[in-house]
């Protein structure tokens, strides 16, 4: 079906996937997905390594072009407009105003070494959308006690520990105010001993409940306590998708039994 | 042959005035132009427009195929006589082709400071809305340019140690000095080894910094 026929967006869903495939060359790493999520949803998105979690992240980071398809983000097309009755590619005026509504949280946490802790929390807010400076820094101290590191202001980002990095850079992210939040194995990259306090963050800031979330994760006990639903993915394509303790304990596919066990071993 | 102390005191006095003004300002120049104009040519050939991006490899490719010597006669002797006739001074002319050969290779140094920078960095400034060119002066470039540095010092120094070549077009630094001095008496080997020593002199330290430098830079 041509894109345009559709029924156009649509203000109940935050997130939708429609008909969405991503391919690099040869490979199709998502095939005709579809999927949406409504305002305020926590999901975490589990499934085998190369299902393409990381993929639908970027994509709707805009990082990643999608090749056929569409993606609304609040009732809009991410990274199409309608010209006429046709959709064509957006241009950068179009994607700076819908990636407003998005922040995301990498695994490698992606800190601007070249700024302190403040900077790196206030240079967005003060160079995209504008906020006078003062503003920006109350802000941003603010976040920062939130997240534990207020005394950290002035350092630099490769003098803290990789948990406290990690906070910042959901600080950092949080400072854009978005209403979308994507998290991609945040706490990966840590050392075992770190990863609890970032998920306890993590859950506080999913509990209030604010934010549309979406967080890949192997980390079973993690995801039960931050989503509301779990989409287990295989190959790009949704297997199955239900709350979580359904899924964890009861899951009705082989397939999501399979991924599940495997996560319990290792 | 005896090595004539009288007449090395005389001389070196002319030779560190006249001939070391020459060479400070040649190198000094040099660089700037080449620092300046190679960041240009390097952001030129990462330009999205193709034909941009070609033009700047193409120069980039041209001028580092080229001897620096055709060049500087080039600018000095064949740029008057051709329309519009631009007539530079010798030591303009020099400063120019000096700077623009090395912006070629400062191109490059730059480049691969880019490419340096993880492409982690280029996802969070997207992922945080910042305008572009806003990426790219408070993210990219000065990562790049921190990474670059000990490769500009290293820049720097071939610069200086190249600068006698401009006396092919009449611009005499402490080299083409002490050879002029020579020629006055027939006899170079104090006059050349004093501007061969002050070249040791400056270049080795340099040298050593850079390294000290290329240590201290990791973030
Ligand atoms: N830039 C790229 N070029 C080519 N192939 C890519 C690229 N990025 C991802 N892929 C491929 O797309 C597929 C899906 O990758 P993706 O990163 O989305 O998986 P994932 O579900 O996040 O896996 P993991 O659990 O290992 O993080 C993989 O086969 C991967 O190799
Ligand atoms: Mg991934």
């Amino acid at each position: 079906m041509n894109p345009a026929e559709s029924a156009g967006p649509d203000t109940q869903w935050m997130i939708r996937f429609d008909k969405v495939v991503k391919r690099y060359g040869d490979l199709t790493v998502l095939d005709e997905l579809d999927f949406h999520v409504r305002p305020r949803e926590r999901v975490t998105l589990i499934g085998p390594s190369g299902s393409g979690k990381t993929t639908i992240l970027r994509l709707l980071m805009t990082l990643e072009r999608i090749t056929s398809g569409t993606i609304e983000v609040g009732g809009e097309y991410l990274s199409h407009t309608r010209r006429g009755d046709k959709l064509v590619p957006a241009d950068e005026k179009h994607l700076r105003r819908v990636r407003k509504r998005i922040g995301m949280v990498f695994q490698q946490f992606n800190l601007f070494p070249n700024m302190n802790v403040l900077r790196n929390i206030t240079e967005a807010p003060v160079r995209a959308l504008g906020r006078p400076r003062a503003e920006a820094e109350a802000k941003a101290r603010e976040l920062l006690d939130m997240v534990g590191l207020g005394e950290k202001a002035l350092e630099h980002p490769t003098r803290l520990s990789g948990g406290q990095q990690q906070r910042v850079a959901i600080a950092r992210a949080l400072a854009m105010e978005p209403e979308i939040l994507l998290l991609d194995e945040v706490t990966s990259a840590l050392d075992p001993e770190l990863v609890a306090g970032v998920q306890d963050l993590l859950r506080d800031i999913a509990s209030r409940g604010e934010l549309t979330i979406l967080c890949v994760t192997h980390e079973m006990q993690f995801a039960q306590d931050i989503s509301d639903r779990v989409l287990m993915f295989d190959k790009g394509q949704i297997v199955e998708d239900g709350p979580p303790e359904k899924i964890f304990t009861e899951p009705e596919e082989q397939r999501t039994r399979d991924f599940l066990q495997a996560i319990l071993k290792a | 042959m005896n090595w004539d102390w009288e007449w090395t005191r005389e001389f070196s006095v002319e030779l560190f005035t006249t001939g070391l003004k020459v060479t400070a300002q040649i190198t000094v120049f040099g660089a700037i132009v080449a620092f300046i104009f190679g960041l240009l040519l390097a952001l030129l050939r990462r330009s999205k427009i193709l034909w941009v991006s070609t033009a700047a490899r193409w120069f980039i490719q041209f001028v580092r195929s080229t001897p620096l010597l055709v060049q500087l006669f080039f600018l000095f002797y064949v740029l008057p006589t051709i329309p519009p006739n631009i007539k530079l001074s010798a030591l303009t002319a020099g400063i120019l082709g000096l700077g623009v050969h090395y912006a070629c290779y400062t191109a490059e140094v730059y480049r691969a400071g880019i490419d340096g920078v993880p492409p982690g960095q280029f996802e969070a400034a997207t992922a945080l809305n910042l305008p572009q060119v806003r990426t790219w002066t408070s993210v990219i470039l000065p990562q790049a340019l921190r990474r670059s540095l000990p490769a500009l010092g290293n820049v720097l120094v071939a610069i200086f140690k190249e600068s006698p070549q401009l006396s092919i077009i009449t611009v005499l630094d402490v080299i083409g000095t002490a050879q002029e001095l020579g020629s006055e008496r027939f006899r170079y080997l104090e006059p050349l080894t004093v501007a061969g020593l002050f070249f040791l002199v400056l270049a080795i330290p340099a040298s050593i910094m850079i390294r000290r430098l290329e240590r201290r830079l990791e973030y």
